[in-house]
């Protein structure tokens, strides 16, 4: 007689798994890479090859041997932690600034708390945090390095939108003046060719990939959807008070990181509310922080610092903002 | 445009491959195990001995207590013994043991085809006749029906909402039952209404069963208009009846409540017919449709089962073992039983045999939870599974309480959608009994 | 920049002092008074913090020996009977002293004498698999194996044997504080005395059920045949629901009742080795 398998109910279950979900993000984040490698050559293939091998190779060894648990580097998370790192570099970045930054991020950001789950910040910008406050000077120097793909691109100023329109600020130019001395257009920023991190350069890339995560349901909408629109108020009440001294709403989300931040970085799952109503206060509040440090603060992009300070409030979040329940408010039909 | 419950819920593949299986007579088995607890409350005493002889649908165990009930034969034979066996779980129950001989029906019962519309009994007959039958709640629990028919005093009705989505993957007998046995259901239905004295009735079938929803809406249309036939959304857990009367009616059954507590009493499909054979053919509740399918099975079929058939036997008849067969589930995948015993028998409310490959059932290595909120956005009750079944592995019982664990319905969705494969129901099931018990020895106010 | 120096230490050294003299007062205004000798008591505990007295951590159990009238009641399993000499000692108090006991697992059916009858595949607890069915053997009051005992135990001494799917327990480390026994929800666990040298005799077994049924499901379980009962002198053994029951103050260790159970259900711990009266002969002979 056959030993049948018993377990208590359900007896079924669904088709995802933490693979499944990270091997979706890798796949939205493919726009954005196959767009890098196009513009930034080899420079981009290098920079995801050792971002995502060291960060597997980081979590490996320390699982084996040092922590000695088990080893789960085939869930893709840290692969994934790798790329997306690597995605957030200066385009020039030497390999060994990779290395450095994902060797932080999995090493101290993840595995120190306990591995997949048990993280508090989300370990990409942890590694990006430490290497900008570490490496200034490289990690904000984003010229162009030259690439198989396209020809008549300069070899690029060094400087990204964001960092050219603060300065010219500072210098007392007026926003129209900025825009006109760099040739700024919207084309530009929604197709690519303006300076930033590997993978902030296209915008269009990176929403192709956000309505593939919806699509998969992979992500929800909300946090995106309130930084965004956060950003939008925020930036869109100052330039109409002042639209000398201040850039348009549209101008704000199209450049730095805020798309790349809110569509893959700040829906981490680990480091992110866990009710709908939460992840809408969590997206208000990263995008109110990152547009502080944009108009008052030293940086001239503040969406990695925001998401990381709004990563300690999620446990509050989550205690305070819990799911509606059934039958609190008992409606009659 | 479907109706459907405000939140969470699952969308499993529906696997309704035995639908076209129209209803079939399962062969008489030699030897019958009728169980004296076929449903919730105090088993049934039996006023039978060995050696006696009975007939098909004669009462052979009384009601004991105010929770119970009567429990009938459902074949003919002599009485070989009153004995504890193995229920499908392993645990001793006591069981009369009939050697069958023949099929001879009680001369009371009325085994004419025809359809008997005529309602003769007063509400209060109509009452005594479902309890003198022994009906239950074939929905799954089996709470004798005629105590869900009769609302404490200062409770009223307003609604009879009965359930006909059969949400839980591979089930199909109420879906047979509603394109065959039509009338007889609306006819029961009817019976239901006047016995709780409520003016509308809704019955709710999903989507995914358009013919039958066609077929319940004709029939409906020809003299009962009291009924209104609500087409559902495919979505699990419709059938958990808090979610549906949330869909129907709109209304939110409070924690710790019950649906008469918002004017509302709800009844399976099923029940109805077992209402209708009850009340207007003078049948007692000792047969009902239960699905065999699986996707390792050759042939899905739906039969129409004596109680007290066991597992066996029915694998027997549908041609053994199959090759890749792994777990034998009494029930839908969801919240069925997995049966460890197949020398076990069917009871009232066994609804389906299913039988599941290793690789649909084999459950994964638990990982790290990944807080993707997967079970959050799932859970139809609105909790959060995943702080739940932390609470419980710490055993805090006071925030286990306070996070509403008492109100899980243990639908399944939580561990369904989980990617790490974490057990998040296995644990929450333990403390939301540990909690109720707390909760209920407090004093009441 | 003297100047600022100056003032700097200054300042600070000023702040420092003030919010010491706040925080000094501070606690004394709001200084809890509690009897001395509770915190005397704490240190005499080994402060294991386990829950084995019953009370909810050792300064709790301080408390509680300060505040009672006797020592009635009172014992720290995992000191034992030192510690609590020591601290009826300083309170001024007698103690009795408290036969040493262990925890001991009453089943022995392995992997071999009580064969799989399906394949278990829930979450690893033994009380989710109690409270879902009988178990993954025929044996319905044998041991689950899924290791709550182990979890429990503060002093790592129940561990579960991968070999044959049974708790063992640790003599050296067990303290019993009855945390296993709380544990398993087949109440296999016992605590028991630990005997003269350590040596105890159980019936490692607990099934109720019909010795023919009980047998079937376990080649070494008790099936209630009562030759132990007949043969024990001392009236230590009970027979009750099929099942034998060893009362280990009765119990003078004789261990007639463990040759004459025909299951070997019956278990002698920390004997010497029986030689068979033939092989002695052999070795005289040769």
């Amino acid at each position: 007689m056959k030993k049948l398998i018993v377990s208590p109910a359900p007896h079924l279950h669904g088709k995802e798994s933490t693979k499944s979900l990270m091997r979706d993000v890798i796949i939205a984040l493919a726009p954005s890479l196959l767009v890098s490698v196009y513009y930034f050559g080899f420079s981009a293939v290098k920079l995801a090859l050792v971002g995502v091998a060291t960060a597997v190779a980081v979590e490996y060894v320390i699982q084996k041997y040092i922590v000695k648990s088990k080893i789960t580097v085939n869930d893709y998370s840290a692969a994934l932690t790798g790329l997306l790192l690597s995605l957030n570099l200066p385009p020039n970045s030497p390999w060994w600034i990779m290395f450095i930054g994902s060797v932080v991020a999995i090493g101290i950001a993840k595995m120190t708390f306990g591995g997949v789950g048990q993280n508090l910040f989300n370990p990409a910008l942890v590694g990006r945090v430490f290497l900008l406050v570490s490496f200034p000077v490289i990690m904000t120097d984003y010229s162009i390095p030259t690439s198989w793909f396209r020809e008549g691109i300069d070899a690029g100023s060094g400087a990204t939108a964001l960092s050219i329109v603060k300065e010219g600020l500072a210098r007392g130019l007026t926003m129209d003046q900025i825009f006109d001395a760099n040739n700024f257009s919207y084309s530009q920023m929604l197709f690519s060719k303006i300076g930033g991190s590997v993978g902030e350069v296209s915008a269009l890339a990176l929403i192709l990939g956000f309505i593939y995560l919806l699509i998969r349901r992979v992500i929800r909408p909300h946090i995106p959807v309130a930084i965004i629109g956060t950003v939008l108020v925020f930036s869109g009440v100052f330039w109409l008070i002042n639209p000398e001294s201040y850039a348009d709403p549209l101008f704000n989300v199209l450049t730095g990181g805020i798309l790349i931040g809110s569509i893959f970085m700040a829906t981490d799952y680990v480091t992110s509310p866990m009710s709908k109503k939460g992840m809408v206060l969590y997206g208000i509040g990263i995008g109110v922080i990152t547009m502080l440090i944009r108009y008052w603060g030293a940086y001239p992009e503040g969406i990695s610092f925001a998401i990381l300070i709004m990563n300690a409030t999620v446990p509050l979040i989550n205690m305070y903002m819990k799911p509606a329940k059934f039958g609190k408010e008992v409606k009659h039909g | 445009m479907s109706k459907t419950f405000s939140i969470g819920g699952i969308h499993p593949h529906d696997n309704k491959i035995s639908i076209n299986a129209a209803i079939e007579n399962f062969p008489v088995m030699e030897r019958a195990y009728i169980s004296m607890s076929q449903h919730l409350g105090a088993p049934a005493e039996p006023v039978v001995a060995k050696g006696d002889k009975v007939k098909t649908g004669q009462l052979i165990a009384k009601a004991n207590g105010f929770i119970s009930a009567n429990v009938h034969s459902s074949v003919s034979g002599t009485v070989n013994s009153i004995e504890m066996l193995p229920d499908l779980s392993g645990n001793l129950v006591q069981h009369i043991v009939i050697n069958v001989e023949g099929d001879e029906w009680e001369e009371s019962i009325d085994r004419s085809s025809e359809i008997n519309r005529k309602i003769v009994h007063s509400p209060k007959e109509i009452i005594d006749k479902i309890a003198e039958c022994g009906i239950v709640g074939l929905g799954g629990a089996a709470f004798p029906t005629h105590i869900k028919l009769s609302p404490p005093p200062g409770k009223k009705a307003d609604y009879l909402l009965v359930n006909g989505a059969e949400c839980e993957p591979y089930l199909t007998s109420d879906y047979r039952i509603m394109l065959e046995n039509t009338e007889e259901i609306l006819i029961g239905v009817k019976l239901m209404m006047l016995a709780l004295g409520v003016k509308k009735s809704y019955i709710g079938i999903e989507e995914n069963k358009p013919k039958a929803i066609k077929r319940m809406k004709e029939i409906a249309s020809k003299g009962y208009p009291e009924i209104k036939i609500v087409s559902l959304k495919k979505r699990y857990p419709q059938g958990g009846e808090k979610q549906l009367i949330d869909a129907i009616v709109g209304r939110q059954v409070p924690s710790m409540g019950l649906p008469i507590d918002v004017g509302v009493v709800v009844q399976n499909v099923g029940t109805a017919l077992a209402v209708y054979e009850a009340v207007q053919k003078n049948k007692p509740l000792f047969e009902g449709v239960v699905t065999v399918t699986g996707k390792c099975m050759p042939e899905q079929r739906n039969f129409r089962m004596r109680v007290g058939t066991t597992f066996e036997s029915m694998i027997f008849a549908v041609g053994g073992f199959p090759k890749d067969a792994e777990k034998l589930v009494s029930g839908g995948p969801m919240m069925g039983k997995a049966v460890s015993r197949i020398e076990a028998a069917s009871v009232k409310s066994t609804s389906a045999l299913l039988l599941l490959t290793l690789e649909e059932t084999k459950r994964g290595e638990e990982a790290n939870c990944i807080r993707c909120a997967k079970c959050v956005d799932a859970c139809p009750m609105g909790l959060e599974p995943y702080l739940l079944n932390r609470l419980s592995r710490a055993n805090r019982v006071e925030d286990l309480e306070a996070n509403m664990v008492h109100d899980c319905i243990e639908c399944g969705s939580c561990l369904y959608v989980c990617p790490s494969d974490i057990p998040l129901l296995d644990t929450i099931r333990l403390s939301k009994a540990k909690v109720l018990k707390i909760i209920r020895s407090r004093p009441k106010k | 920049m003297t100047a600022t120096i100056i003032f700097t230490i200054a300042s600070l050294t000023v702040l420092g002092l003030v919010l010491a003299l706040i925080l000094y007062f501070t606690a004394q205004k709001f200084k809890v008074v509690e009897d001395p000798r509770i915190d005397d008591v704490e240190t005499i505990l080994p402060g294991a913090n386990c829950g084995g007295c019953g009370f909810t951590g050792c300064r709790a159990f301080a408390e509680g020996c300060v505040k009672a009238e006797t020592m009635d009641g009172l014992f720290c399993p995992v000191g034992g009977n030192d510690v609590m000499k020591k601290v009826a000692e300083y309170l001024g108090r007698s103690v009795e002293e408290k036969v040493p006991q262990v925890a001991v697992v009453r089943c022995n059916g392995n992997c071999d004498s009580r064969p799989k009858s399906n394949n278990y595949d829930g979450y690893t607890s033994c009380a989710v698999m109690a409270s879902l069915y009988a178990g993954d053997t025929d044996c319905r009051y044998g041991c689950l194996g899924q290791g709550d005992c182990e979890l429990s135990c503060d002093f790592d001494a129940i561990k579960m044997n991968p070999r044959t799917g049974l708790p063992e327990v640790d003599e050296e480390k067990c303290t019993a504080c009855g945390a296993c026994v709380k544990a398993c929800p087949k109440m296999i666990i016992e605590l028991r005395n630990k005997g003269p040298k350590g040596k105890r005799i159980f019936v490692s077994c607990i099934n109720k059920d019909k010795g023919g049924v009980a047998r079937k499901a376990c080649a070494v379980a008790c099936i209630g045949c009562t030759k132990c009962q007949k043969v024990c002198a001392y009236d230590a053994i009970t027979i009750s629901s099929n099942l034998a029951y060893i009362d280990y103050n009765k119990c003078k260790l004789c261990r007639k009742c463990v040759v004459e159970c025909p299951t070997n259900a019956i278990w002698e711990v920390n004997f010497p080795v029986r030689v068979p009266k033939k092989a002695v002969a052999e070795v005289e002979q040769q």
